[in-house]
């Protein structure tokens, strides 16, 4: 997953090599592949995805788009050497509408280039209407052992108004192949303030999916994005902008029935049962090295971030060229990479040293209720619920050292 | 007639006074003062046709925008009567327009025998009209009434001259009909100005005394100081000396203005004309003083001298706190040119480093404020604007408070605030509504007469205080523009004030205190707790925000809690994005003033301390 937007930066040397002095191994590696395609684009969606038609129709680019991946994988060998990878983590666009032979291609690749550990975490997601009983059995053949599915409502207007093309009936069907396919780890993606959801019919959503066997939960509140069909009909005022309030209202009510139903949070936006985590998303989360693969993907080694060139033929080209499909990387500063320290682990409910934050804003956020009393004897800054609901406000504050 | 030629005319300082005439205007603004002048100009002949530009005397290019005049100006225009054939000097003396401007209008008129009333033929007399014309009445001064722009379809010069005969007492056929913008009656005015108005009288071999009418600020020049020479002779070779002050000049410069400055060697008796001695300053050369010689003083100043007193105070903040300096340095500038203008350095726990700035009322704030805005490039808050209040505790002890937070807390015995009589014109049918208005804002009736069938003039006692808070955008709403209003300073009141704190959290916002009455405390608390409420956002915890008398709360608002403020996704690809957006709201709260721990940001603070029509206002520019 990856917003459509790209920051701006500074410009990538051809043969893609990292600066002087940065290099992967320090911390554990992980590849995220991007596949951008999509059968129809979703209302809400900024992401970097395409319809066939939107690429000229012509179906022969998903070929070329697995070769250029390909190529990519072997570069990405080139420049970080011989690594570990703990996680991969197949997004999109719907990885799932390539075929599993294409799929498989890239997992070989991958396995030729670098070594996996043997736990390793590969993660795929998915739409409810673009797997089969069959697909899925290929999948977790071609070495997939976690999948994802967008599921974002059952409420069947909510869907409409978010462009999913899925019946909700599909989704206990699909979610039970998955396990049957041999999936022990089974994740579902919500959204919940969609314009016109009732905080009834959100409930609604969250108790139907916990009756299924899933051990992972990714709960976000739609974010209204400019440039997007969804982003024009609030701006025209066909539809309501969503109200925060009541976000914050389904966000205690979700987090509720979660929490009843075994699954703990240890991100503000995700929920798993005991073993559920993912691995990859943590990898983020920890600021550990990772390489994004694919049209307009992100990465991150060593306190350099990059980021791919984002239209599939730009892509294509570049790596048919020999040539980084590297559209501009940022090299961090110590502050700024402290800043995301902070930025990324005061979401997660391992927290931060008290150490990082300032004290003044600290006390005053314990005092608000929004850090957890014991954590914060034991030196830790862990938010409460009330905390995460405005994490940002309180970084703002945490980070005014 | 025709013009006089120059050569035929008589030279400065060689004019008998019997041959001098000098006159003001008394108009109301847009009711066409500068057109007629521009056409007295060309008619004399003193500007060529192809000189010509509008508004010729104009000089400020805000007076231009405005339609106002601020500062004065002497013109000399020779002209030979059309009814005796002889040659003469008219001195036409500028007189400002507005309300603030009084002192400096009264001055003006000290420095004529006549003026001429004009007056709009398609509006009829004005406020601020009748209240100069009265001030030139008090003078003594021959009034000519003039109907201008007769020209105009909608004009009504009978029905107004009706309304003038009766205001000086004349009969309505002695009201001349002029077109300032045709030049149609222009030549008679001008023969009936050398006709009616008298001749200036003076003893020529007396120590010379002359009245400072205007006084301006050149770059290039220095302070230009306008005179007119009531006793004696001023040359060019004299020491001069300022009697308020006693300080002594030497004269580098002096001359008339016709209408471009003409040196020359001195000015006699009656006459009108400039000097200038290098003096850098307007408040060394103030309007009002006397000027005499240094080596031969006169022994008695000229009556009528009065210091500026400023009447309306109000807090002037850069936006940008690092703009505090140049603010300073653009204060220090205007004031070369302004010597009613006062400040000193103020701190605002809220607003930061900032000056209190007196001025002589409303008009004059807005002139300085804009003018510091467009001369030095400065964005300013200006916080709502308060009179002085004479404080007496019950210990005796006297307290002067020109900012509603240097209000005493302790036992307070009488609080006295100035009140003025106002003077309100308007037409009869909005008697009703702009009587609830000034009982509304504590007004006592003075008197009311019938200018003529349907328009009236009105007359209140009022606080000053009540008319700086949006009176003038009242009395013009209600009256769909009809109203005019003047008023003037009469002394102080013993009324039943308190002071008004705004507290956010428990904390006062000093920016927010007002000094109101105390039946209106209520209402006032009532009216900014609800606006805070919308203007400051929604922060981590809830805000009490609590108008308070002294300890005790009288009205009381929250602004909830924010709920939630967190972005729902940060994956890999959002990092960077995310760092970004996050850094830039730190941004934003850097320039937030912080209140105790309450963000506010720079508009909430602009938008509670402008009226409702200010916000109007600006938002049309």
């Amino acid at each position: 997953m990856m917003p459509g937007e790209l920051p701006v930066g500074e410009p990538v040397p051809s043969d893609g090599s990292l600066p002087e002095g940065v290099s992967a191994g320090k911390r554990p590696f992980a590849l995220y592949i991007h596949i951008p395609f999509c059968a129809r684009r979703c209302g809400y969606c900024d992401f970097n995805t395409y319809t066939i038609a939107e690429l000229g129709g012509d179906d022969s680019i998903e070929k070329q788009y697995v070769d250029a991946l390909i190529k990519e994988i072997i570069l990405a060998r080139s420049i970080v050497g011989d690594q570990q990878v703990t996680t991969i983590f197949f997004g999109g666009g719907t990885p799932t509408l390539l075929s599993s032979s294409e799929i498989s291609r890239i997992l070989d690749a991958v396995q030729l280039q670098f070594r996996l550990t043997d736990d390793v975490e590969i993660t795929t997601e998915a739409n409810p209407d673009s797997v089969t009983a069959e697909s899925l059995g290929e999948l977790r053949a071609a070495g997939i052992n976690r999948i994802s599915f967008g599921v974002q409502s059952t409420t069947p207007h909510v869907l409409q108004t978010l462009d999913r093309t899925h019946n909700p009936a599909q989704v206990p069907i699909v979610v039970h192949a998955a396990r049957d396919a041999g999936f022990t780890h089974v994740s579902v993606d919500l959204i919940y303030g969609t314009p016109g959801e009732t905080i009834v019919e959100w409930e609604e959503s969250v108790r139907s999916l916990l009756t299924l066997p899933i051990d992972h939960i990714s709960a976000y509140s739609l974010i209204v994005e400019d440039g997007t069909k969804l982003g024009a009909q609030v701006r025209r005022g066909l539809l309501a902008m969503p109200d925060e309030d009541l976000n914050a209202d389904k966000y205690i009510v979700a987090d509720d029935l979660f929490t009843a139903a075994g699954f703990a949070w240890y991100e503000v936006s995700n929920w798993a049962k005991p073993g559920g985590a993912c691995k990859h998303n943590e990898m983020y989360w920890k600021n550990n090295d990772w390489w994004g693969l694919g049209a307009g993907a992100h990465s991150h080694i060593d306190g350099v971030r990059w980021w791919n060139k984002k239209l599939p033929a730009a892509y294509i080209k570049e790596l048919q060229d020999g040539t980084s499909p590297a559209l501009a990387r940022e090299i961090l500063t110590v502050e700024e990479r402290s800043f995301e320290e902070l930025m990324l682990g005061i979401r997660t409910r391992e927290g931060l040293p008290l150490s990082l934050v300032s004290h003044s804003a600290a006390e005053a956020a314990l005092a608000d209720g929004n850090l957890d009393t014991e954590q914060y004897q034991i030196g830790r800054v862990v938010l409460t619920r009330s905390g995460r609901l405005i994490a940002d406000a309180l970084l703002r504050a945490f980070s005014d050292v | 007639m025709p013009a006089l030629p120059l050569n035929e005319a008589f030279p400065p300082s060689q004019t008998p006074p019997g041959s001098i005439r000098n006159f003001c205007i008394i108009a109301h603004i847009d009711h066409g003062k500068s057109t007629l002048a521009d056409r007295m100009l060309g008619i004399t002949g003193v500007v060529e046709a192809r000189n010509m530009r509008a508004q010729y005397l104009d000089r400020m290019d805000i007076e231009r925008e405005r339609g106002i005049t601020i500062k004065s100006q002497a013109v000399r225009l020779p002209w030979r009567s059309g009814l005796d054939g002889k040659p003469y000097i008219l001195n036409m003396i500028d007189t400002p327009g507005h309300v603030d401007f009084t002192y400096e209008v009264s001055r003006s008129l000290a420095a004529c025998e006549g003026a001429v009333l004009l007056v709009d033929a398609a509006q009829g007399i004005e406020a601020q009209t009748l209240a100069n014309l009265y001030l030139a009445m008090e003078n003594n001064l021959t009034i000519i009434p003039v109907l201008n722009k007769i020209d105009l379809p909608a004009a009504q010069p009978d029905k107004y001259a009706d309304e003038l005969a009766r205001l000086i007492g004349c009969d309505p056929s002695d009201c001349l009909r002029v077109s300032g913008k045709t030049g149609m009656g222009v030549e008679e005015l001008l023969d009936q100005i050398v006709l009616q108005i008298p001749a200036p009288q003076g003893d020529a071999d007396a120590p010379a005394r002359a009245m400072i009418f205007d006084s301006v600020y050149d770059t290039y020049r220095g302070v230009v100081t306008y005179v007119r020479v009531i006793d004696g002779h001023l040359s060019g070779r004299d020491q001069i000396m300022m009697f308020s002050t006693g300080v002594r000049h030497e004269m580098l410069e002096v001359g008339v203005i016709s209408p471009e400055p003409i040196a020359g060697k001195g000015l006699g008796v009656g006459e009108v004309g400039y000097l200038i001695t290098g003096v850098k300053d307007v408040r060394q050369s103030r309007v009002g003083d006397t000027v005499t010689n240094a080596v031969r003083p006169a022994t008695v100043a000229l009556g009528g001298y009065k210091d500026p007193r400023p009447m309306v105070f109000s807090g002037l903040y850069p936006m940008d706190g690092a703009d505090y300096t140049q603010l300073r340095e653009a204060l220090d500038k205007l004031q070369l040119n302004d010597a009613a203008l006062v400040y000193e350095p103020e701190t605002s726990a809220a607003l930061g480093f900032g000056f209190r700035c007196g001025f002589l009322g409303l008009l004059h704030l807005e002139i300085v404020r804009e003018r510091l805005e467009r001369e030095a490039g400065l964005d300013l808050i200006s916080t709502a604007p308060n009179v002085v209040y004479r404080v007496i505790m019950e210990d005796g002890k006297e307290i002067r408070v020109t900012n509603p937070s240097e209000f005493p807390t302790g036992k307070i015995g009488q609080v006295f605030e100035p009140v003025v009589r106002a003077t309100i014109l308007a037409p009869s049918e909005f008697i009703g509504t702009i009587m609830e208005l000034c009982q509304q804002r504590r007004g006592s009736l003075m008197g009311m007469d019938y200018l003529s069938e349907d328009r009236i003039e009105i007359r209140y006692s009022l606080p000053l205080a009540e008319i700086v808070f949006d009176f003038f955008d009242n009395l013009k709403s209600r009256t769909r523009g009809y109203a005019s209003l003047d008023y003037e300073p009469t002394g102080e009141e013993d009324g039943d004030l308190v002071k008004v704190d705004i507290l956010l959290q428990g904390e006062a916002v000093d920016a927010f205190s007002a000094i109101v009455h105390k039946d209106k405390a209520y209402a006032y608390g009532v009216m900014m707790t609800q606006k805070l409420r919308e203007l400051i956002p929604r922060q981590q915890f809830e805000v009490p925000i609590q108008a308070a008398i002294g300890s005790r709360v009288i009205a009381r608002e929250s602004i909830r809690a924010i709920r939630k403020d967190v972005l729902a996704k940060c994956y890999g690809g959002d990092i960077s994005r995310k760092r970004k957006l996050l850094e830039k709201q730190k941004e934003g709260k850097k320039r937030m003033k912080m209140v105790g721990r309450v963000e506010v940001p720079q508009e909430a603070f602009i938008a509670a301390l402008s009226t409702d029509a200010d916000v109007k206002e600006k938002s049309k520019k």
